[in-house]
Formats: structure tokens, sequence, C-alpha cells
């Protein structure tokens, strides 16, 4: 009834021309569609264009083309620019670079740093690359880089001692970050396993120990470590303050990391244990071949966000008084060269920060991508 | 499982190959090791705390503290009092600081979470690189820097930017705002407030309850805000307006009267909840992409209003997802609260974890205390998850 009441109004052929569709292509079209589709869009857009055109070129000048790079101490800084204060005295950075690198580590000995920094960055490649020649030694690189490192820097062994006193800046960042990324992985699965298995009494440790760790801040922990653990310790043992920090992180961060392995752990399908089961594969064998590789895949994501957060986390140190890059830093503001130069500190470190958890979560997204073989449950 | 083709002579092998009394034989020895540490770790406390002279009570909480707390707004302190008052007024702030840093990171996270998924390019973006700075530097980076830039960029108190209405002042002493005075009859509005709320709560039931038994639906929302706002309203003109403010004025170096808004507070609180703000956005924003468009257009082909759909179906749903993770985001932003000693805001662990226990040297008690008080308010805030969970589950039929 409706399709002849509305053909009527027009003989056929006289429909007039309908307007065209809104442009979705080229660089026109991509405007219209992503930053003027509607009203409100157009107000959003230029909200958007007005914060950006406020914050952006004062920042660009003060960061980059009123900085300046070489300077002995700040006077000289603000000397050379045309108000004082106007651009960002990179030079304080510059001048502190080695400081902040590589701590209060002796001079003739950096080399061993230098060494450990190179290894560092083989490992991760050789650990992490899939198609690499000799996989399996690499792996085995990786798993004992952090003994090999532990050798080069703190010495023993043929090589001059080092005390842990002298680590400092993005060395000892670095240190109780890889310490507690590395140490917590194997805990934190035995810890979910521990968590998972149908034995009460080590159900019930591993569930009083992950949900103490996890219902604390770190900072109690690191408390805990800096003034309360040489009490647990047999009477007249002293322990490096270094090596309680980072047993405390490792705890800790095994905690977040059995959660997350337990989530992964529950979410594979009961037909694989029951599969593995009727396979006759043992408890270790099942889960070596079956369980933990799908269920480690899955986690992925949640693992490299818990490596992140413990990356973060490792300049928690400083509240203890030792000197990571944030501490050290933050102790050389007070030289008199250098007072109040706080903002280019701070956005130093912040931006050592951001390069690599951002390179982190970049790459964990990837890894996603690439093991995601199709069967979403 | 006993195989006895491969019976050996020997029993405690066979008692290794059952797999039951192989459990049983694991879980004892379990147990046996971690007594043995904890009887370890106990022997050797009682022999360290005996060497250096310490004995374990809790006595010194009765001592006088004899140091200063700069902000404590609701408990009397000085420096004669007790170190468990000390404690109390480090809890209550440590509360204080999580309850506001929960509200403000709440606002900033759904608009970044909505910014992230406009359609706009620019806002997206822009959400996205803010979420993602955020995010990826340290929190104590953002607490320290947050508080320089505080207490170097404002200016001194005498010279206190006027925000508003010669009532609001900023300066590098903290943010002055009028406080508001209760005077006579301030407690009869009160009641009635509370009484109209009552009133909402019933409305909003006995409304519920005629929609699923007539199929009419009342306006709730206009009626309830009515409520709420006549009634004390009424109650507030009646008992002869009984409030008035507090103004600060500048007297001599720093101002008087008003309340003050720390500096320590300030940065403590922006700096936490814009940090926890940016992890709450993304699971806003996977929370709302989780509610699948074949509901968006189940709704509209139910012939419910854009407005109406939003709120039965979107919302509801979206919830579900959203609310577990944002409360561990409220349990992380309590915990990492505890970072206030950096800047020396005096929470529960500057307080006792750090000024009591440098003065008394009760290191044991008193990070006994800390953890536990920390222990507790977990295990509130999970338990309330957990209530929550159940109460939203999908019913499935």
């Amino acid at each position: 009834m409706s399709d002849t009441s509305t053909n009527s109004r027009y003989a056929p052929g006289t429909h007039p021309d309908l307007p065209p569709p809104r442009r979705t292509t080229g660089v026109l079209g991509w405007v219209q569609m992503n930053l003027l589709s509607s009203p409100l869009n157009v107000a959003l857009t230029l909200l958007s264009i007005w914060l950006l055109w406020a914050i952006l070129p004062p920042s660009i000048h003060w960061l980059f083309t009123g900085a300046v790079w070489t300077a002995v101490d700040r006077k000289e800084c603000w000397a050379l620019m045309d108000t004082p204060r106007d651009g960002a005295c990179w030079a304080f950075i510059r001048g502190s670079f080695e400081l902040f690198v590589y701590g209060w580590y002796p001079e003739p000995e950096r080399w061993r740093v230098n060494l450990t920094f190179i290894l560092f960055i083989a490992a991760i490649v050789g650990g992490l690359r899939e198609n690499i020649p000799g996989k399996r030694c690499w792996l085995i690189f990786a798993a004992a880089y952090p003994f090999i490192a532990a050798w080069l820097l703190l010495g023993g062994f043929g090589l001059e001692p080092v005390g842990t006193n002298k680590l400092g800046g993005i060395l000892l960042t670095l240190v109780v970050a890889v310490t507690g990324i590395s140490f917590s992985l194997p805990l934190g699965i035995a810890l979910a396993l521990g968590r998972r298995s149908n034995l009460p009494a080590l159900r019930a440790v591993c569930v009083i120990f992950i949900e103490f760790i996890r219902g604390v801040p770190l900072i109690t922990l690191l408390f805990v470590a800096s003034t309360m653990l040489t009490y647990f310790l047999p009477p007249g043992s002293t322990f490096d303050l270094l090596m309680r920090v980072l047993i405390m992180v490792t705890l800790f961060a095994s905690a977040y990391i059995a959660e997350v392995v337990r989530g992964g752990l529950q979410g594979l399908s009961s037909g694989q244990y029951e599969a593995a089961d009727a396979l006759g594969l043992s408890y270790w064998k099942a889960h070596r071949l079956v369980i933990l590789p799908q269920a480690l895949k899955i986690s992925i994501p949640g693992i490299v966000n818990t490596f992140i957060g413990s990356y973060k986390d490792s300049t928690l140190v400083l509240i203890i008084g030792m000197m990571d890059i944030l501490g050290l830093g933050r102790a050389r503001l007070n030289d008199p060269d250098w007072l109040g130069l706080a903002p280019e500190l701070y956005i130093f470190i912040a931006l050592f920060f951001f390069i690599s958890c951002f390179a982190m979560s970049r790459y964990s997204l990837n890894l996603e991508k690439k093991l995601q073989t199709g069967h979403k449950s | 499982m006993t195989q006895p083709a491969q019976s050996t002579s020997n029993p405690l092998l066979q008692l290794w190959r059952n797999q039951e009394s192989r459990g049983v034989i694991i879980q004892i020895a379990t147990m046996v090791v971690i007594f043995a540490l904890l009887a370890a770790i106990a022997r050797n406390v009682v022999i360290n705390l005996e060497a250096v002279g310490k004995d374990f009570s809790f006595a010194f909480l009765l001592w006088p503290a004899a140091y200063d707390i700069g902000f404590s707004p609701f408990l009397e302190y000085t420096n004669q009092s007790t170190h468990l008052r000390a404690a109390v007024v480090g809890l209550l702030n440590t509360l204080l600081i999580a309850f506001w840093g929960c509200i403000l990171a709440t606002m900033v996270g759904f608009v970044l979470g909505i910014m992230r998924l406009s359609s706009n390019w620019l806002v997206s973006k822009l959400s996205y690189a803010f979420v993602e700075f955020m995010r990826n530097v340290p929190i104590l980076i953002h607490i320290l820097a947050i508080y320089a830039m505080v207490v170097t960029l404002l200016p001194p108190a005498k010279k206190a930017l006027n925000v508003g209405a010669d009532a609001f002042f900023l300066s590098n002493r903290g943010f002055y705002v009028p406080s508001p005075v209760f005077e006579e009859g301030a407690t009869i509005v009160g009641v009635v407030l509370l009484i109209s709320i009552a009133l909402v709560y019933f409305f909003k039931r006995w409304a519920r309850r005629q929609q699923d038994d007539t199929g009419k639906i009342y306006p709730v929302l206009w009626v309830s805000l009515g409520i709420l706002v006549a009634l004390p309203g009424i109650a507030f003109i009646a008992t002869g307006m009984p409030l008035s403010w507090d103004v600060p004025v500048l007297k001599g170096f720093n101002f008087k009267g008003g309340m003050a808004i720390k500096p320590e507070f300030l940065a403590l609180w922006l700096a936490l909840s814009l940090y926890t703000a940016c992890f709450i956005a993304e699971i806003v924003r996977a929370g709302i992409l989780a509610v699948s468009h074949g509901q968006t257009e189940a709704a509209f082909a139910l012939g419910l209003r854009p407005n109406r759909t939003l709120q039965l179906i979107i919302i509801p749903q979206a919830l579900r997802v959203i609310v577990p993770p944002l409360c561990s985001q409220y349990l992380n932003l309590t915990k990492n609260s505890s970072l206030a000693i950096a800047i020396g805001y005096m929470d529960i662990t500057a307080t006792l974890g750090g000024i009591s226990l440098m003065q008394t040297g009760k290191e044991m008690e008193t990070m006994l205390i800390v953890m536990g008080i920390y222990l507790v308010i977990s295990l509130l805030i999970s338990s309330f998850m957990n209530w929550f969970n159940h109460r939203i589950k999908l019913t499935e039929r």
C-alpha cells in the first residue's frame, strides 16, 4: 500500500537527485568525518586546538629553542638566556649525566658497567627475538644474565670487588628492576600453582602470602627491609641493605605475578586439564607441556603490566635513602651550583621512565597480537 | 593408583607413589618447613631484641609523641599528645586523601575514558597522549614534581592569587577557602536533609513497584531532586539561615580564618588522582567497548529512546565490567597514598611508621600496626567488591 502511495508522487524517472553522500575519503573527507561531523564535534575540535595552542609553543620554546645546553653552573645558564628561567638549563643534566648513569661506581671499573648494559641489551634481544639462530643458547644466556651481571657489578672471582653502596643512579634503578622482574616470574608461577593446588595446607600458605603482600603498600615492606629484617636473621649476621631491598621487591612483585598467572590458569577451559589427564601425563608434565604454555600466553599482558609496575616501583627505594636515579637527582638539586632546577630534573627522569615503560607496553601489545591464535574463549 | 607390577619391597617408595599419601607427605613437609622457619625467626627476634635491650610491647603508644603534625583537620593534636593520637591523626589523614582521591580520580577517569572513545580524532588522541604519559611515569615522580610546582610556582601568601570572590586564595602555603560556621538550628536542617533522603529512597521503591505492577513510569529523578532541594531549603529558611562563612583574610604574612588546604595535601591529591584516573580511563573505555553493539540495536528495536537505552541497557552492563577493576584501582590509590611520606604529608606511614618509629625505636610494633591497618583497609574494600560482584552477577537461566 505505502509503496504505491509514495511512488505515485513522482512519475518514473522524474525523482530529483538526492544530495551526494558525505565525502569520506581524502584529506577533506577525513577532516569532515573525524573533526567536524557535528556542531558538538566542531566545538570540541576548536577547544582542543586552543588547548594545544596554549600549551605547545611555550613548552617547545622552554624545552628546546630557549634552552641552554652547555654551561658550568646555573648562573651561566641564566646569563645565556634573554630573561633568566625563560628556557630549560639542560647543562645541569649534561653535567651530572655520568653521575646519573653510574652512581659512585669507581672510575677505572666503569667498563664493567658498560659491559653489563651491553649484555643486558643482548639478553633482551636474544631472549625475545623469535627467529634467531641458536634460540636455546640465547634463552639460557638470558636466564643466566642476572647472575653474570651480579658478578660483573659486584666483582669477586678475579674482578676487583665493588661495594653495593657504590651503586647508584640509573644503574641502581636497573639493578632493582631487573632483579625484581627476573626472580619474581618463577616465584610467581610457583605461588599461582600453589594457590590452585588441591593440597589444602599448601594452598593456605600461598593464599596467606599473596593476600598479605598485596594488601600492604610496598613502602611498608621496604621499611621492614631497612629496619626490621636484621632482627629476623641469626644474631651477628649482617646482610647488605641492597640485598634486603631486592628480596622485598622480588617478593612484592611475585605476589602480583601470581595473581596474573592464576587468572591465566583459570582462563583455560577445564577440557585442557582433562585432556592432559586423559593422556596420562603427570602433574608436572601436564603443566609443562599443556597448561602453562597456554596459561602464560593468556597472561602475557598482565605479566608485562606487572613488570612495568615493578619497574616504576623501583623509585620507591629513595624513601629508605637509597640513591636510585630519582634519589640521586634530588640529592643533586641541593648542589649550590644547580640550586632550584627541579623542573629539568623531573622532566629528564620522567622521560627516561616514559620511554622504557612505553616501549615495554608496546612490545606486549605486539606480542599479544602475534600470539593470538584465533580461538578466543 | 598402586601398581602391583611395580611394587617393590620398599614401603616408603610405595607410599610416595600413591597420589593421596604423597599429597599428605608434601603438605606435612611444607608445614614443617614453614613452622621451622617461623620458629627460627621468632627465636632470632627474641635473641636480637635482648641483645639491643629492647622489649616487645605496645606501651610506647601512650608516651608523648613530642613532634608536630602540621595537618590535623579532625582531631586536636599538640606535640604533647601520645603516639596513639598521632597514629589516629595519621590514619584519618590517610582516609581523607584516599576518599577525595577516589572521587576526583573517578571523575577525571570517566571523562578521559569517554574522551578516548570520542569520534573526534583530536579529542581522542589528546586523551590518549595524556593517559599514556601519566601512567608510564612512576607515581612518586608525579608527586614530587607537582609538589615542587605548587611550592615554587605559586606566589607567597602576601601576593596570593585571588581565585574568586575575595574568598578563595591560592598561595604556596596552601589553598585558602571559606569554612562553614554552623549556628543554632543547623542540626534541624541536617535532620530534615536526612528525612528527605529517606523519603526519596521510599519514593523510588514505591515508583519501581508501581511500574512493575501497572507499567506506569513516574518521573523519579525530578521528584527526588525536588524533595532533596525543597525540604531542606524550606527548613533552612524557616530556621533563619543558620549558616555563615568564615572567610580567610590576609593578616601580616599569612591568612587568618577560613580553611587551608595544605600544599602537601593539594600536591598528593592531584598526583594520586590524575595517575589513578589514567588507569580508570582505560577501564571505563574497555567496559563501554565490552557492551556489544547488538545491545544498542536491540534496545532501539524495542523502541527505547537513546537516553533510556544508555540508562537501562548500556550503563548497567558496562558497570558490571567496570566496577571490579575500579575497586582495585581505589585500593591501589589508598596504598599509593603511603608515598605521602616523600613530601611530608602526615599520613599513617609518615606518623606511626616514620617519626614514631624513629623516636621510639619500636620497629616491630609500629610496622605491625601500620601493615595491619593497610591490610584491614584492603580487606574492607575487597569484601565490598565481592559483595557488589555478587549483587550484579549475571543471573543465568
